[in-house]
């Protein structure tokens, strides 16, 4: 069967705008859980009601943000199963496993604990009910967890042995998947990302406050505690953005390189700070690939390698090969060029053809013996079988501009809240913050900023790894189902028009709640 | 309306639009036309072994 790429396109975009519109609900309910717990936490310990107000104020902001995200991420599982088959099959129990966990523990967890969280108030003793509280902070972040193991694994597949009988790749190490170093980084990245959107949240509304000159206390605590959960954070997503890089470098070269903008290595090779792409750049041709930028020199070597001299392959090497890296596990190996891993990805396509030819054959000498060598070509060839599926090194390619300038947008914004935090802190300490109109304009302008920030990194994450659905293994084309694109499109608009009311809808009541503020709300 | 109420009637007219109208009417899974899963294996099979 001939898959279309417009079949291909319409389903990503499906995916693209369901899982970015998800990513909107979520990194509230990951660090605004926390911050409730926090709060409730110096209730129970004080006894000062007005930390009880902080609580269920908060607590409020997180119900509306839950009620309108929850099960948004269910749609994604039924694209993956209706415009994704082949991609669905071939994961086997690879995505099954931490997505069943993921709903059965940590969801059904997060989502009993709300529960208690938002109507227990004066019906379960006050520790049971902190004790639900930090329980759904808790649960909201395992749930993270065991959905980023699940993309974690597309962006770097271990711990599984493909099933040539089944088509099926089966799971042989659940932990090195579990602890991959891909899911760490990505799940303490992301989460932190989560935990900054609930701090400049919290800051945004309790700053508007002030500037309506009203709940001044409350909007004062608030402050001060989501600044240092704030700082913590962004300090948090420092160190991980770093961690990320280095696992990027290791297991996805092409990502970093369209990261950078960096088509030809060097050792020492610098860091692009901003720059502006020259879009006659393509891999093979001698064009400048910046029109303009700034750079600092020797910088991407030492983030990537630890080492100011090392050599970071931009796009042209990885295509080209032969240069020395180190693979995931730290060993030194030499990198093929495109054709030779797509010579390798053919042979791997036709052992498993042959195993789908003779699996049936009654002759059962011929059966083995053609099996058994099949299976040695597959085993030796596995890992480059996606790119059995590619015809030109462009194929190989993702989209440079999107991928350079999303990650230049989540950088540039990391550093404006490093900035924002730092002197909101100081505003704080010196007790001028409620005095200073130009901050608490500052503060709501950086709403919809750490949005667009948790957004663009995973553009940079999900653009950047194209054209693979699992990294090396299987590429888009050869993932998508064969429906056909009319109806994946219907429902791209059904999806459109659900999500945005749903957005609508949250906004809508969300504004209408802190409008009434922590003392206009009638506590049920 | 109370807060809590109009959360629960979105959360109840989300489930329904995606569970019975999303899911049953266009969200079939793709292989769901195959009974067993040889089938549904020889089909995955046949779709990357045959592709160009």
């Amino acid at each position: 069967m001939l898959l279309t790429s417009s079949l291909a396109d319409a389903s990503r975009l499906q995916f693209a705008l369901t899982a970015m519109y998800h990513w909107l609900f979520v990194p509230l309910t990951l660090g605004l859980g926390i911050l409730i717990a926090i709060f409730e936490t110096k209730y129970y310990r004080s006894g000062d009601e007005s930390w009880k107000n902080l609580t269920r104020f908060w607590s409020r902001i997180f119900a509306i943000n839950f009620a309108c995200g929850v099960a948004t991420g269910i749609i994604l599982e039924f694209e993956f199963g209706t415009n994704w088959s082949n991609y669905s099959w071939f994961v086997g129990d690879i995505f099954g496993a931490p997505l069943a966990i993921e709903g059965i523990f940590a969801f059904f967890m997060e989502s009993t604990f709300f529960a208690v969280m938002y109507f227990g108030w004066n019906k379960v003793s006050k520790g049971f009910h902190l004790l639900s509280t930090w329980l759904t902070a808790i649960g909201a972040n395992l749930s993270a967890y065991w959905i980023l193991t699940a993309n974690a694994w597309m962006q770097h597949p271990v711990g599984v042995e493909f099933n040539p009988m089944t088509g099926r790749n089966e799971m042989v190490d659940f932990w090195s998947i579990v602890f991959s170093s891909t899911t760490l980084s990505k799940f303490s990245h992301s989460v932190m990302s989560g935990f900054l959107v609930a701090a400049i949240v919290v800051i945004a509304i309790s700053c508007w406050y002030l500037k309506k000159q009203r709940n001044r206390e409350f909007s004062l605590r608030s402050i001060k505690y989501a600044t240092v959960f704030g700082l913590f954070a962004i300090f948090a997503l420092m160190a991980t953005g770093h961690t990320s890089a280095v696992t990027v470098t290791r297991t996805q070269p092409m990502k970093l390189a369209a990261m950078e903008g960096l088509y030809r290595g060097e050792n020492g090779t610098p860091f692009v700070g901003f720059a502006v792409l020259n879009p006659k750049k393509t891999w093979d041709n001698d064009e400048n690939p910046y029109l303009f930028n700034i750079s600092f020199p020797k910088v991407l070597s030492f983030i990537a390698n630890g080492d100011w001299n090392s050599f970071v392959p931009g796009i042209s090497d990885i295509i080209e090969g032969g240069y020395k890296y180190k693979d995931a596990n730290g060993v030194e190996k030499t990198a093929l060029s495109f054709q030779e891993k797509v010579d390798r990805g053919n042979m791997a396509r036709r052992a498993l053809s042959l195993y789908a030819q003779y699996k049936d054959e009654p002759d059962t000498a011929k059966r083995n013996q053609i099996l058994s060598q099949a299976k040695v070509y597959l085993d030796e060839n596995f890992e480059y079988f996606g790119y059995g599926f590619l015809k030109s090194p462009e194929e190989s390619i993702p989209n440079v501009p999107l991928t350079f300038y999303s990650f230049r947008v989540m950088v540039m914004l990391g550093g404006y809240f490093i900035l924002f935090l730092i002197v909101c802190w100081w505003l704080m300490k010196k007790k001028v913050l409620e005095k200073k109109k130009w901050f608490i304009f500052f503060a709501i302008l950086s709403v919809p900023l750490v949005y667009i920030c948790a957004e663009a990194g995973w553009v940079v994450a999900e653009v950047g790894r194209q054209p693979w659905t699992i990294q090396d293994l299987l590429p888009i084309g050869a993932s998508v189902s064969g429906v056909s694109s009319s109806n994946v499109w219907t429902t791209f608009i059904i999806f459109a028009v659900l999500f945005t009311t749903l957005l609508i809808a949250e906004l809508k009541i969300a504004f209408n709640q802190i409008k009434k503020g922590p003392d206009g709300i009638k506590w049920n | 309306m109370e807060v809590g109420k109009t959360l629960w009637l979105i959360i109840l007219i989300k489930l329904a639009i995606i569970f019975l109208i999303l899911r049953v009417f266009f969200f079939r899974p793709e292989l769901s036309k195959y009974d067993t899963e040889a089938e549904k294996a020889e089909h995955v099979i046949e779709n990357l072994t045959k592709q160009p």
